[in-house]
């Protein structure tokens, strides 16, 4: 697997902005890749899960924050359940979306929900769905 | 035997037949599910990053009237079961986010409330034996493909059964006379919030679930989730509507089949209306309460 990094140097200063929202460690991870075999939605994703780890480690903040991949995990836990490393990738996954949702973007726009969509879906969805996609 | 009981949002609104078949159903049991007199959203997602401390002041407010009502609370909805279980633990487990929670609430206690699924009520309290024993309709000859989706298994400290090899949802159907069907997708995700962003996705994540178990034979499939029944359901639709298919697979809450296999009224279960093909499936295996009975008269004459 082939990851080309950003012009910038690895900044520490990100990966540990992470490891302090997150809570996870993530120099406990050692790249196995089972998170990615086991996720639903790593064929969604333009960075896998796995990667998306490697590339906090390595401080390349603007493409995890770029990727949609952050956007497309459900936080399902599927990752975390067969972690042997137990790192919870769903929390780091959260902090990365907190760090964006708080820069700005905008995932989701609340006014272009279709209205047939808000008439028919369960509130839970748009509870859970406003709690992880909307700033 | 009473419960307190926390319905949540959907099981008021979108999900009425689920909360209605649920009540109905465990009162044959016994069973009195006793609705916390006041209670607020969950806010439906456990907030993931411990710094979220004011993420659990919605799920903390439910816990703290569960602790009024006696300190167990029972819940339906998969969203809700896992949201006020993990925010329990972490209540327990984290001093420094219950104090600074429990201070913005104004309260003490927090984090020592037993949060239980339904399904758990029925495997500890009623007993699946005490079950098997009152079932009125013995489902035979019902395939039925029983889906935990996400929240009912993960995290492992959430989870009301062993998070990779579950069999209390299994063990549950088997009590009520039907045979669940073994399929490797039952906790798999259907897409969850996705819906809100994402619907070609949730179509495929929901699509191969349900041609997983259409393909290992199931008759039905059975939640305990309404965003799962959502997201089945509403890619079914796109699915027959595109793709030109047409064995469907319907999609039913848990409670329902409970309640059918009572000898409830399928009316009353809200299996009649809406739920996709359920009628024919359940005419064609003779449970269907007219049929069941011409059924049995063919036999005896």
């Amino acid at each position: 697997m082939k990851i080309t990094l950003g012009p910038a140097s690895p900044s520490k200063a990100f990966s540990r902005l992470v490891e302090s929202l997150s809570g996870e460690d993530l120099s406990k991870c050692y790249q196995c890749g089972n998170c990615t075999g086991g996720c639903p939605v790593s064929f969604a994703m333009d960075i896998a899960p796995s990667q998306v780890i490697r590339m906090v480690q390595l401080g390349q903040e603007e493409a995890v924050l770029r990727s949609n991949s952050i956007w497309r995990c459900v936080s399902c836990l599927q990752c975390f359940s067969r972690c042997p490393k137990c790192v919870d990738l769903s929390r780091i996954m959260e902090s990365l979306r907190r760090l964006s949702l708080r820069r700005g973007y905008e995932p989701v726009s609340v006014k272009a929900l279709p209205e047939e969509f808000i008439r028919r879906s369960p509130q839970m969805a748009l509870v859970a769905g406003f709690r992880k996609l909307v700033p | 035997m009473k419960i307190p009981y926390y319905p949540g949002c959907t099981l008021s609104t979108v999900a009425s037949d689920f909360d209605r078949s649920a009540r109905q159903s465990i009162r044959d049991l016994g069973v009195e599910l006793e609705e916390l007199p006041k209670w607020n959203c969950c806010g439906a997602s456990f907030p993931l990053t411990p710094e979220n401390v004011i993420g659990l002041a919605g799920p903390g407010n439910v816990l703290i009237q569960a602790m009024k009502a006696g300190g167990t609370v029972s819940t339906l909805c998969s969203f809700c079961y896992n949201t006020l279980r993990r925010t329990n633990n972490a209540l327990k487990s984290d001093a420094g986010r219950r104090d600074v929670l429990a201070s913005f609430l104004e309260t003490d206690g927090l984090g020592d409330v037993k949060v239980l699924h339904l399904l758990e009520v029925l495997r500890d309290q009623v007993g699946f034996a005490g079950l098997k024993a009152k079932v009125a309709r013995p489902l035979k000859g019902l395939k039925v493909a029983a889906y935990y989706g996400c929240m009912l298994l993960r995290p492992a400290d959430a989870a009301i059964d062993h998070p990779e090899s579950p069999k209390i949802f299994e063990d549950f159907l088997s009590a009520l006379g039907a045979t669940p069907v073994d399929w490797p997708n039952r906790g798999e995700c259907c897409g969850s919030h996705l819906a809100m962003s994402e619907t070609d996705l949730v179509r495929r994540l929901s699509g191969s679930i349900l041609s997983s178990a259409q393909s290992c034979g199931a008759d039905l499939l059975t939640t305990s989730c309404p965003l799962c029944w959502h997201n089945l359901v509403r890619s079914q639709e796109a699915i027959l509507r595109d793709e030109g298919k047409e064995t469907v697979l319907p999609v039913i809450y848990f409670t329902q089949i409970l309640g059918l296999a009572l000898g409830g009224d399928p009316e009353t279960l809200g299996i009649a209306n809406g739920v996709m093909g359920a009628e024919a499936v359940l005419k064609a295996k003779g449970l269907w309460p007219a049929a069941a009975a011409a059924a049995n008269s063919g036999r005896s004459a």
